[in-house]
């Protein structure tokens, strides 16, 4: 500890990256020591995940240079990264997810040592965790993927890690386990690693940064020791002006008649929204995809959809793909303008020029792929499909993953408008901000609802409480 | 630059190569026979490699390997029904369309109904179908109306009557494909099954639809070809199991699904065509053109995909 060599794990002087025209990454100088925890921010599309690729060595800069002390390489450095994309094999078990990313573990008994490694990795990250490091990853639930990429970037694998790329490690995990990840990363930086840690949750980066990095276009526009930022100088920095979320609770309207009830309890009434909470992974995504399969055929579909899906899990639940932008908007509501039977692609162009502007898609052209997109871009591609469509009920699988502060305020804005005019919200999130934007709230804890919270219970310690209340007791 | 992104160039520009090869042996003569030959050939492979190309749309593991014997048993049926006479071709063409209207629904029904995987499900449904074909046919030839047979064998504008069924068949699933709400329905379907539940697009009835059609199409096949060739046999439609993948394969759809050509499938029905005779006229012996054929197919499809991960 008291030899913290203070030569830089890798520095980039003024490193830029294109895309064809697309200057992802215009010209950053950054130099990244041991001990330090570095906070990087910026908007969707600002260049944060371009900057991350060129720092764990799977991109190389267009321009500009990228020095690693000791092994010149990524990896010997010790530069490790934990994605935003969730990058594990689903088919495979956690421990044989280990051994992907650490080569050295071969020959005999490889799986006992991968078991201990990852057990050891999750432990000393996520106390009291309960993940099998023989279960198959496709049984997890998205925080515990989530959890077991953090513990694999974690991971000793044969070379110690020095410096750990936390590409939004939260977004997916709910408050208490994200504590314990932020705690941490504290100890991890005071025993001498690095942490480059990106959030669009300012709360915690200005919890665990010793220093704050801020991106915008493609350039560093404020590099400061974190004391020194407020939260919202922050914000100005990153070029959106954010209202702050405080003035809530807005006075209670009149809600309609109820329109969606569920065996389970779950019940919405014309013009409310209503949140799911509690621990990620305990039933509340499963309850909404029941909810819209229940509320949706897949035998007919009516000339205007009963129910509409925003999907979190993107790859697997929301995103088309091998599409445009343009025709990802407008898939669910083609019905509408359609005459017999063909798609009017006047109207659908019109549409998604509209939702490009209202939503703020950051992308010159909606005619080009989807996937050319930011992760948050992409969540605002899903965003617009749902909205344009004139369904009653509208269902948010935790809609906001990696989209930026600025545009959750928009989203925030816009749902409230839609909900003024009638439309019914279904809305998870694992942010206790997003749940107090809702009317009423349903807690979950094991697969069921242990709470029903309305107006100013709406809290996070009333939450937090319902949550793990049965623990507690016992 | 852009025409060189586009899939469908390769089958093409691979026909015409064939073509070029084939026509240069017999010095241009003959080339307008070949070209003839070719269209009237290619107009079956085509229109079984539309269906086959909606099947393969609808996402990995979809493929319909009953095309064969639902063409054989289609062309028996209706043959049989005909018995001859003057004047039944639309009979005809009815028994064969309700042939294939039933073999696409049971086709489906396994795969619902059993959640068969659909390899599985046409497979076993395929021996069934041409079960049926061998106990009625009962090994008579029988020959379609003179009517139909000229129609099959005749020409319009210079063209093979098939070739224009064929064409106008193309037109058709273009149009849907491109420019209707079942084609995006479809589209989104194969990209992912999940994704496009979620966007209530009502899939199942899609993926039920395609299998009609699949059936549909190589019933509407084997009634022509019966027609075209002077009745139905048994092994009729034997090399239209391969034909109608490899056609999907070089015309540029992808075998992953989501992503359908509709051109690339009649420029690949030419080249296969085109690519046997050429080889006949070179004097290969069987052996050497399917070890050829096979070759050939492999370097176009490696061809047109690098083509595509580049642009």
């Amino acid at each position: 500890m008291s030899d913290h060599e203070n030569a830089p794990i890798v520095t980039l002087t003024d490193a830029a990256k294109h895309f064809g025209p697309v200057r992802a990454l215009d010209g950053v100088s950054l130099s990244v020591s041991l001990g330090d925890c570095i906070g990087l921010v910026g908007h969707n599309g600002a260049g944060k995940s371009t900057l991350v690729n060129l720092i764990n060595g799977g991109l190389a800069p267009s321009s500009g240079k990228i020095a690693f002390a000791q092994g010149q390489t990524a990896f010997g450095a010790g530069v490790r990264s934990v994605f935003q994309e969730l990058s594990l094999c689903a088919n495979l078990t956690v421990a044989e997810n280990l051994r992907i990313a650490h080569s050295a573990l071969n020959g005999f008994g490889w799986r006992r040592r991968a078991r201990a490694e990852i057990r050891a990795s999750l432990d000393a990250v996520f106390p009291g965790h309960g993940i099998d490091p023989d279960a198959e990853v496709g049984t997890l639930s998205i925080a515990e993927r989530q959890m077991v990429e953090i513990a694999i970037g974690f991971a000793s694998r044969g070379s110690e890690a020095r410096l750990v790329i936390l590409d939004e490690p939260t977004s997916a995990l709910d408050a208490a386990i994200a504590r314990q990840l932020l705690a941490h990363v504290k100890q991890f930086c005071a025993n001498g690693g690095a942490v480059v840690f990106i959030s669009h949750m300012l709360g915690e980066v200005f919890e665990v940064a010793s220093r704050i990095v801020v991106l915008k276009d493609g350039k560093v526009v404020a590099e400061r020791p974190t004391p020194e930022f407020t939260r919202a100088g922050l914000v100005d920095a990153m070029g959106h002006v954010a209202a702050e979320s405080g003035g809530v609770a807005t006075a209670r309207r009149d809600f309609g008649p109820e329109v969606v009830r569920t065996d389970q309890g779950l019940s919405a009434r014309r013009g409310e929204i209503v949140g799911l909470s509690g621990l990620a992974g305990h039933g509340q995504a499963a309850a909404l995809a029941r909810l819209f399969l229940s509320r949706s055929s897949a035998w007919h579909a009516g000339k205007t959809p009963d129910v509409v899906f925003v999907a979190g899990d993107r790859p697997r639940d929301g995103v088309l793909p091998l599409w445009s932008i343009l025709r990802n908007i407008s898939i669910s509501i083609l019905r509408n303008d359609a005459t017999r039977g063909m798609v009017n692609r006047q109207a659908e162009a019109a549409v998604a020029k509209d939702w490009k502007t209202r939503i703020g898609i950051r992308t010159d052209d909606v005619t080009n792929p989807v996937l050319s997109l930011s992760g948050g871009n992409q969540q605002k591609v899903l965003f617009a499909r749902a909205l344009a469509s004139p369904a009653p009920v509208v269902i948010m699988d935790d809609p906001m993953r990696g989209v930026d502060v600025g545009t959750k305020q928009d989203v925030y804005a816009m749902i409230r408008a839609e909900a003024a005019r009638g439309r019914t919200f279904l809305w998870y999130s694992t942010e206790t901000e997003e749940i107090c934007q809702c009317d009423r709230v349903f807690v979950f804890r094991n697969h069921a609802i242990s709470a029903e919270l309305n107006g100013t219970d709406i809290t996070e310690e009333k939450i937090l409480e319902a949550s793990f209340e049965m623990r507690e007791a016992s | 630059m852009k025409l060189f992104s586009k899939p469908w160039l390769w089958s093409w520009l691979a026909a015409a190569a064939a073509f070029a090869v084939t026509a240069a042996l017999t010095s241009g003569r003959g080339g307008g026979e070949l070209a003839y030959a070719a269209l009237s050939f290619g107009a079956f492979a085509a229109i079984v490699g539309l269906g086959q190309m909606l099947v393969i749309t609808l996402g990995p593991g979809n493929v319909d390997l009953s095309i064969p014997a639902t063409m054989t048993l289609a062309a028996t049926l209706a043959l049989k029904a005909m018995g001859s006479q003057p004047g039944t071709a639309f009979l005809g063409l009815g028994i064969a369309l309700a042939v294939g209207l039933g073999a696409g629904l049971a086709n489906y029904a396994l795969i619902y109904l059993l959640r068969l995987p659909p390899i599985i499900a046409t497979l076993a449904a395929s021996l069934v179908y041409q079960s049926v074909a061998i106990w009625s046919n009962r090994g008579l030839r029988i020959k379609p109306p003179t009517g139909l047979a000229d129609f099959a064998t005749g020409r319009f504008l210079g063209l093979p009557n098939v070739a224009w069924v064929g064409l106008a068949l193309a037109i058709v699933v273009w149009v849907i494909l491109e420019r209707s709400v079942w084609g995006r329905w479809l589209l989104a379907t194969g990209q992912n099954l999940r994704v496009a539940r979620l966007a209530g697009i009502p899939v199942e009835l899609v993926r039920a639809a395609t299998y009609i059609s699949v059936a549909l199409f190589s019933a509407l096949a084997g009634y022509l070809l019966a027609s075209f060739s002077g009745g139905a046999a048994l092994n009729m439609g034997q090399e239209y199991l391969l034909m109608s993948i490899a056609v999907v394969v070089i015309g540029g759809s992808s075998i992953a699904g989501g992503d359908s050509n509709v051109p690339g499938v009649w420029g690949a029905a030419l080249f296969m065509f085109l690519v046997v005779s050429m080889l006949n006229s070179y004097g290969a012996v069987a052996g050497l053109r399917n070890v050829l054929t096979g070759t050939i197919i492999i370097a176009i499809v490696i061809a047109a995909s690098t083509r595509r991960n580049r642009a």
